[in-house]
């Protein structure tokens, strides 16, 4: 099957109805459908096996990635936020290829005169004139749909590969087909080269909920856009929701009446500003949205009513449910491991591991399977006793002190309940004595001191366990975040090499 | 049947996809589907014509067969006479 089928399937059930709105274009299910036939046209006649996107999002996003579907090619949306080096680098590992998008920069990065290069709008006008030109989906020689470059913030770029197989077992698994009443619009602010842009799309058609594309997130343009478009759901990233508060507490007037729901996922969210956003949004329904890159998109959530019962909840277990990622999806599984490969009880923390159709599991450099079809996301967490996971952090990222293994999210919670502290990050930094022990990064709240390293340690010390207390304490201006809101940890490691092993930070 | 053929209905405009299957013989509307749709509709068996519906995903019994449909049309689905029937979904919110 070709998630080609996707798109045709709404474009049969209701051709008129409007599908995707940008910058105030509006397209219909039908008028998708013929461009993507017209991009396909293009592309096969092109020869090249990648169509790949340097763009922000827009209406080509879907035209390329339906229209590479159509034509058997893969579809690679690439990030324009990258430094050129590692741009021009990610161009090469797929050339020749069908760019579309910022042209004059793929022409300056590279000599790889191999690359067919199209600006947005002739991408757009050459579909448009063999729209008309019917081609029909070949039975796919190429299965891979979609390939992502992983962000790597640890190595260098994994090209990771969902198949057609994944993607449709994920919108079958999740989405009913054309559920979504007339009214329904989902506001979509994520980069077309992130998992979640990919996901939004075909969720959002297969359901046949009207898609609001906000090429470049700011908060107060979400907030309008949210309004004049009535938008009834939305999908964010951790720290897109905290600017959007931040504005509203601000005092920016938003007319958000028509919102029913907010996922979020693609980082991690502190409890403080969930809790903060549940008192914001009362009427809004809250889904933390769990997934990777190679699993397309989300394998556990924690919906509506699961967020407003752990809020009112006065059993400790059930409160910190809002600080989890919720429960597998009924069509995945998920299992958690020891270093060794055994399968752990519930509370034992581990890597996580997941199986299902959805998950492909699959870099261009090799298959990460284990034999049984096992995928280790190399995320740690732990199950509790009803099959709610919780995330602690990047199984890379776990201190290992003394042979005790520190999960670095439960230090940063800790002390992010300080008033003066507004971020925070754990790292494991070198120790003769220990091996690793921990070292902390703060960010302290304007206007506020930075408090005593003593208080500081003493209420690590209070709340979890002696071996949790940082060696170390660094006052910083800002911690190193990736364009998504990802924590850079390697970057925060730096902060401390930097300084050396002998200088005192406080 | 292959995963990824299309079947279509004899006796009305239903299509679907064959998600999973083994080697049987999908009727819809009574009448053996197939690859190919014949030139005349056959009349439709009126146990068998309570519809198919667009993006539904259809199941057997043991769940050896899965089919999804691409096209609605007025016949049901069965297998050597044994009606399929609509494999439900647990609703989940949209995480996307």
């Amino acid at each position: 099957m070709n998630i080609s089928l996707i798109l045709q399937m709404a474009a049969d059930a209701a051709p008129d109805r409007i599908g995707l709105v940008c910058e105030g274009r509006q397209w219909s299910y039908g008028a998708l459908d013929r461009m993507a036939r017209g991009a396909a046209r293009s592309i096969a006649e092109s020869g090249c096996a990648h169509v790949s996107l340097l763009d922000e999002s827009s209406e080509a996003a879907a035209i390329a990635l339906f229209g590479a579907a159509i034509a058997g090619c893969r579809y690679v949306p690439l990030n324009y936020r990258l430094a050129e080096a590692d741009l021009a680098a990610l161009l090469g590992r797929i050339a020749p290829a069908f760019v579309i998008g910022d042209a004059d920069r793929v022409k300056k990065l590279g000599p790889d005169s191999r690359h067919l290069t199209w600006s947005r709008s002739a991408f757009l006008e050459e579909s448009l004139r063999s729209a008309d030109l019917r081609a029909e989906a070949p039975e796919p020689s190429e299965d891979v749909a979609v390939q992502i470059f992983t962000s790597g913030t640890t190595a260098a770029p994994k090209a990771a590969l969902l198949r057609h197989g994944n993607l449709i077992s994920y919108i079958l698994g999740t989405v009913e087909f054309g559920a979504a009443s007339a009214n329904e619009a989902a506001l979509v602010a994520v980069p077309p080269y992130h998992i979640a842009g990919i996901a939004a799309l075909l969720s959002s058609i297969w359901a046949m909920r009207r898609i609001v594309l906000l090429p470049a997130f700011d908060p107060d343009t979400w907030l309008s856009l949210a309004a004049s478009e009535r938008a009834t759901s939305a999908f964010l990233v951790p720290t897109m929701l905290a600017r959007i508060i931040a504005r509203m507490d601000k005092g920016e007037p938003a007319d958000l009446s028509a919102l029913q729901s907010i996922a979020y996922g693609g980082g991690r969210m502190p409890l403080e500003l969930i809790e903060r956003a549940l008192e914001l949004f009362p009427r809004t329904g809250f889904t933390n949205a769990y997934g990777l890159t190679e699993t397309s998109s989300t394998i556990a959530l924690l919906g509506p009513q699961e967020h407003r019962a752990a809020l009112q909840s006065s059993d400790p277990a059930i409160r910190a449910r809002l600080g989890s990622v919720g429960r597998p999806l009924p069509t995945v599984e998920i299992e958690i491991r020891d270093q060794d490969g055994r399968a752990l009880p519930p509370g034992a923390p581990g890597e996580i591991f997941v199986r299902g159709d959805q998950v492909s599991g699959e870099y261009r450099e090799g298959r990460a399977l284990d034999a049984a079809g096992w995928f280790p996301t190399r995320d740690a967490g732990w199950l509790d006793t009803e099959g709610y996971l919780f995330l602690a952090g990047r199984a890379d990222d776990v201190i290992v002190r003394g042979g005790e293994n520190i999960s670095p999210g439960e230090i940063e919670d800790v002390l992010l309940t300080h008033p003066a502290i507004a971020e925070a990050a754990a790292v494991g930094i070198a120790s003769t004595e220990w091996g690793e022990a921990v070292g902390v990064a703060l960010v302290v709240k304007p206007g506020r001191e930075l408090p005593s390293s003593d208080a500081l340690r003493a209420l690590v010390r209070d709340r979890l366990r002696s071996s949790r207390v940082p060696e170390r304490i660094l006052a910083v201006e800002a911690l190193p975040y990736n364009e998504m809101g990802k924590l850079l940890r390697r970057e925060v490691r730096k902060l401390f090499e930097a300084r050396g092993p002998a200088a005192k930070s406080q | 049947m292959k995963a990824g053929t299309k079947l279509k209905s004899a006796v009305c405009d239903g299509e679907v996809i064959v998600i999973r299957g083994g080697d049987v013989v999908v009727e819809c509307g009574g009448v053996p589907m197939a690859e190919e749709r014949p030139a005349d509709r056959l009349p439709i068996n009126a146990a068998f014509a309570e519809g198919l519906r667009m993006g539904k995903r259809y199941v057997d019994a043991t769940g050896a067969t899965e089919l999804l449909c691409v096209k609605p049309g007025q016949g049901s689905l069965s297998i050597g006479g044994v009606a399929l029937w609509i494999k439900e979904a647990k609703p989940l919110p949209s995480s996307d």
